[in-house]
């Protein structure tokens, strides 16, 4: 008879660590494995946010970490809530947030709806729609700073072909108007596809025994459409809503890689201007407050999407 | 209406969420909206408010 590998393990067990862990309880042998879990994350995420708490009340330079810290208490708080610049940035952020969320939740809800009809080649269809999700971000903000290039750029290309616009005469990335929408529209075309399928689950988990109840009684496909598709579909929705706000609030690699922030600071999404507080003119202070104001916006964004989540799962 | 007042009052966690969740989401169009400055210098203390708020009410019962 073959020994399995739990009875090679248990045999190679020196005597003494095998009694010792006879004599443990279930409670104590579970501690052990999860204390090394415990610890990872103490170590990588509470560790630091206390660390950055602690930093954000004082003039700490991450540059010069032999000069004395002093304690400053809520004066870098004070100066990020005055700051006209940072107001701007903010301004930016929510302008890149409303756009893309308010584009990918329309395109993607029609799209989802289209599929859910299951015409022939759907599943091919959704997979083609789906790849642009799949990509890195710095790899689709290299790729469309090329498609946006004005003299060989196809997207230029494609303005003209249906607009008529010389291709050359305009710029989506340097230009100070257009490279606001130029990075919605990479956004836009990288996570439609993610609210689709968000979409999709929703429509799929609607019974069809409601349509045909609603045919019975004669409503319109418009108002089976209001009332039915739309209410049950929502929640789903909802969330697709607050996970991309979440998401787009953080938004950093696609646009570095796209815009820089450029031109000015134009496309200076927050995360890019933290960064460049911390790693550019090293105020580390500072920029420790400036995380913390964001990191409260992003968890108090997240208990809603939470609250969300549960009613979604009541439902 | 009347429901939601009585959740307040009797400390229930449903109301009180809502009021958690309308303060944090009040804070964020207070940051990023381009009108008023002085809303933006007090979004963070709204926000903040709301999001300690929501700590402490999800463990009301329901």
């Amino acid at each position: 008879m073959t020994d399995s590998p739990v009875d090679k393990l248990a045999r190679a067990t020196p005597q003494p660590v095998a009694r010792r862990v006879r004599g443990l309880s279930d409670r104590a042998i579970a501690w052990i494995f999860v204390a090394p879990t415990i610890f990872l994350l103490l170590a990588v995420n509470i560790f630091p946010l206390i660390w950055t708490i602690r930093l954000s009340f004082t003039n700490f330079r991450a540059n010069r970490p032999n000069r004395e810290v002093e304690w400053v208490g809520l004066r870098n708080y004070e100066r990020i809530l005055t700051d006209s610049d940072i107001w701007l940035t903010m301004q930016a952020t929510a302008h890149f947030l409303f756009w893309t969320i308010l584009l990918q939740v329309l395109i993607g809800f029609t799209i989802a709806w289209l599929i859910n009809r299951n015409f022939k080649g759907s599943a091919f269809w959704t997979t083609v729609i789906v790849l642009p999700m799949m990509l890195s971000p710095a790899v689709v903000g290299n790729f469309w700073t090329f498609l946006y290039q004005p003299q060989i750029g196809l997207f230029n290309y494609a303005v003209s072909f249906f607009t008529g616009v010389d291709p050359s005469s305009f710029s989506m990335i340097g230009s100070v108007n257009l490279a606001p929408w130029s990075i919605i529209i990479v956004d836009t075309w990288m996570w439609t596809p993610f609210v689709m399928l968000i979409c999709l689950a929703g429509l799929r988990s609607i019974p069809d025994s409601i349509y045909e109840a609603a045919e019975v009684d004669r409503a319109s496909p418009w108002r089976q459409f209001w009332t039915i598709t739309v209410p049950m579909v929502l929640p789903f929705l909802m969330l697709a809503v607050l996970f991309r706000g979440i998401e787009n609030f953080k938004m950093f690699d696609l646009v570095v890689q796209l815009t820089g922030g450029g031109p000015g600071s134009i496309t200076e999404l927050t995360s890019i201007n933290l960064k460049r507080e911390a790693f550019e003119k090293w105020r580390t202070g500072y920029a420790s407050a400036y995380a913390i104001i964001l990191f409260v916006t992003v968890f108090g964004l997240a208990s809603i999407y939470v609250k969300a989540l549960n009613k979604v799962k009541e439902r | 209406m009347s429901s939601f007042l009585d959740g307040l009052i009797r400390l229930r966690r449903g109301p009180w969420e809502m009021v958690a969740s309308i303060l944090i989401g009040l804070g964020v169009v207070m940051l990023m909206q381009p009108f008023v400055m002085g809303l933006y210098t007090y979004s963070f203390i709204v926000i903040l408010t709301g999001t300690v708020m929501f700590l402490i009410v999800s463990h009301f019962p329901e």
